[in-house]
């Protein structure tokens, strides 16, 4: 077992979300709102997505070592895809292909050299003959999509019969929907992936659909985890500046002004150039490649949390000057109460959306954050699984002649689907929890 | 008015000191020349007289803040501190680490950075706020449906797959354009007219709901209702009521950002081969180029400071309920 910082801070992030869910039991008019949002078909099938990926992210985030050389650490996901994790070609190959998209010379029986594609080793080994390639596939496909929606529609009969759905407001039919056919989905990558290269082989010759699931674990936590860091400076400075105003919002006010007036790719780009200087002065302080990108990581985050929390402290500072008006603020100041219990229990309650809103929208824009960032090389380390790095190098793959696109649209399509569901998502949760608010 | 701005760029003038003191901090004092010499020189292998050498190559070999070594006003003078932020808290740019006059050269780069970023921005403002306008008139019909819905598959999409897509299958497919490149005279516009509308298209989905949302608080205010209620038509009510009123936050938002369009836009310059500031700044970026990064953060700041002050002029040119200067 090897526990990475990274599989600690996703394991954490998950549980403060369930710990999220869990206190609502006891806030009759927060399950009412979520309740709202619930009854939107988009936003309930963008949450079945995002909980799809979240479980991802989870397999990925469990960690051990092995003793192959090749694979030194590997994790729960990495098992749970088989074939797909451990069929490493020499190189190039386009989806679904058998035979290889570079050439080998060799000899063939009758003694003349050719210049030929070879063989894939881990594609299409169970055909006798490279025609029954195209029957073969559509076979396997009808079987999985079928083995994938059966699944799930026994999985959602069985919830049916435990009554969880008794809630007659929420379209539960569109979230099994949903279910059976990311499930379908689903079955039918992971069992084709098993015997062909769904999305081709990358440069090095590894899958890309593997790659661009591994991403997912990427991608959700430089959201998830920047957007979290951002919260306590923004809170408690935003409320501070707000409430207490005079020097405090002065002092909040210049910090934030300042911090802004850096560009912000430069502001990004000068921490992570440092941190790069430092990491590869202290290499030695790392056990394997995978911990130095993993910590790598961690500080894109935290740089990226740094400089991100000044949006949200202005919509605070505002709102708390705002409240700090309202009569019963001013109320409990007349009454005695304390600064800090005022805060706790009237200005805090009273922005819980503001902050909400902020969360699931920022959370869509860093993850679109680090593909530029890897772009302009202040990103994840380029070892690490990232759609950023995948992207990064789509741009010579257009210019080889034949055009290898699967590395790019494995990008796109894992980029896409989740910035997708999580917009939709925070389009609701926005439209509910303060309907006549702007949209930046 | 002449006061306020004075007032207000006296609260200004301790940001941009502040960026300074941030940046010699970070390129100095965490991040010492002398790692910076070994990143430069390359980590392993590098005697200490090289180092030396290349310190004192940049004036990086100086103590940080006080030079005791020297009498008088050297003492603060010879100083790293006062040889670099010093200067370029006035505007002297100095030297980059691989010696080009770094002055001479935003000089020279601002012209292309300001000739693609200043279409890019004017059209894709007027693309944004007609359809966001067009929106707004069929509120809650399908045709405002059907553009939040292509607006949102917009912004879900990284701008990288528009730059990449559009450089591949309109320059590379199709041979519409060139595929990278910059001429200063003559073909200009051909070189330009790619990135301008692909960035126009990456924009148009956040900036069409941005607009729209605030052309739509407008829509919903009582003189909107009334002029609707006397029979005036929908598109009137948009050219006489909606349109004027919401112009306000337009213009401030559109002012604010003016001056940072000298910067360049980093990813588009260097997809597109354009020798802007972006792509300076990406180069100096990847060749760790410290003193560059330096003067494109003051810059860069400067250019924000500059926006805020526009912002508040412009609150007072277009609002005439905003008087400035005697709160």
């Amino acid at each position: 077992m090897l526990v990475l910082w990274s599989d600690v801070v996703v394991w954490l992030l998950v549980l403060s979300l369930v710990g999220f869910g869990w206190q609502l039991k006891r806030d009759a008019l927060a399950r009412e709102r979520w309740r709202l949002v619930a009854q939107s078909h988009t936003a309930l099938a963008s949450s079945v997505i995002l909980l799809w990926f979240v479980l991802i992210a989870l397999a990925d985030s469990i960690h051990w070592r092995t003793d192959d050389p090749y694979r030194p650490v590997v994790s729960v996901l990495d098992v749970a895809l088989g074939k797909m994790a451990t069929g490493q070609e020499k190189s190039y190959s386009a989806p679904f292909a058998i035979e290889s998209l570079w050439k080998e010379t060799r000899q063939t029986e009758d003694g003349s050299v050719i210049r030929a594609p070879v063989a894939l080793k881990y594609a299409g080994t169970h055909l006798n003959d490279a025609s029954e390639q195209a029957t073969d596939i559509v076979q396997q496909s009808i079987f999985w999509l079928v083995v994938g929606a059966g699944l799930a529609a026994i999985l959602v009969m069985l919830l049916a019969r435990l009554r969880l759905f008794k809630d007659t407001d929420i379209p539960w039919r569109t979230a099994a929907l949903t279910l059976v056919s990311l499930s379908a989905l689903s079955a039918w990558l992971w069992g084709m992936g098993q015997s062909y290269h769904v999305l081709g082989t990358g440069k090095v010759g590894q899958d890309v659909l593997y790659e661009t699931l591994k991403g997912v674990r990427t991608g959700m936590l430089i959201g998830g985890l920047t957007t979290l860091l951002t919260l306590p400076f923004a809170i408690s400075l935003g409320i501070a500046a707000g409430y207490f105003k005079g020097w405090v919002d002065d002092a909040v006010q210049y910090t934030y002004t300042t911090l802004n007036a850096v560009p912000g790719v430069l502001l990004i780009a000068s921490a992570m150039l440092l941190a790069q200087l430092y990491l590869a002065q202290h290499a030695e302080l790392f056990a394997s490649e995978q911990e130095r990108a993993d910590v790598r990581l961690l500080l894109v985050c935290l740089v990226l949390g740094l400089t991100g929390w000044t949006g949200l402290a202005r919509i605070l500072r505002a709102e708390s000057l705002k409240l700090r008006e309202m009569e019963y603020v001013k109320a409990a100041k007349a009454f005695g109460v304390s600064d800090g219990k005022i805060i706790g229990r009237h200005l805090l309650p009273n922005v819980g959306h503001l902050v909400l809103i902020a969360v699931v929208l920022d959370f869509s824009g860093l993850v679109l954050a680090e593909a530029v960032l890897s772009y302009v090389g202040i990103g994840v380390d380029p070892t690490m699984p990232s759609w950023g790095n995948m992207i990064n190098l789509a741009r010579q793959e257009l210019n080889r002649e034949p055009v290898v696109w699967w590395n790019l649209f494995g990008a796109f399509a894992g980029m896409f689907t989740l910035v997708l569901s999580a917009n939709l998502l925070a389009d609701r949760i926005q439209q509910v929890f303060n309907p006549r608010a702007t949209r930046s | 008015m002449t006061t306020y701005i004075i007032r207000r760029l006296l609260w200004l003038l301790p940001i941009l000191l502040m960026v300074n003191l941030l940046t010699f901090t970070l390129f100095f004092v965490v991040n010492s020349p002398d790692d910076m010499a070994r990143a430069q020189l390359g980590n392993k292998h590098v005697t200490d007289a090289a180092i030396a050498a290349w310190k004192a190559a940049r004036g990086y070999d100086l103590p940080l803040l006080w030079n005791s070594e020297a009498s008088g006003w050297s003492m603060l003078s010879q100083t790293i501190f006062w040889q670099k932020s010093v200067q370029l808290m006035l505007f002297d740019f100095g030297v980059s680490d691989a010696g080009r006059a770094i002055g001479a050269d935003l000089a020279q780069r601002a012209w292309p950075s300001l000739w693609l970023a200043l279409p890019s921005f004017v059209l894709g403002l007027l693309v944004n706020i007609a359809l966001a306008l067009l929106l707004v008139m069929f509120r809650g019909q399908w045709l405002d449906k059907l553009g939040l819905v292509i607006t949102v598959i917009i912004m879900s999409i990284s701008g990288l797959f528009f730059i990449i897509g559009g450089q591949y299958v309109m320059a590379k497919l199709w041979h519409w354009f060139p595929i990278s490149g910059y001429e200063p005279d003559g073909d200009l516009w051909r070189f330009l007219l790619l990135p301008i509308v692909l960035g126009v298209i990456a924009g148009v989905g956040a900036g069409v709901r941005w607009y729209r949302s605030i052309l739509l608080e407008e829509a919903d205010k009582d003189f909107a209702r009334t002029a609707r209620a006397k029979g005036m038509s929908q598109w009137q009510v948009m050219r006489k009521h909606v349109l004027p009123n919401g112009m306000l936050p337009i213009l401030t938002g559109v002012v604010a950002v003016l001056p940072l369009l000298f910067m360049g836009s980093l990813i588009m310059e260097s997809f597109f081969g354009i020798p802007g500031l972006g792509s300076y700044t990406i180069d100096a970026i990847n060749s760790q180029d410290f003193a560059i990064v330096r003067a494109m953060v003051y810059l860069g700041a400067v250019l924000y400071v500059f926006g805020l002050i526009l912002t508040d002029i412009a609150y007072a040119w277009a609002d005439p309920r905003v008087r400035l200067g005697d709160d």
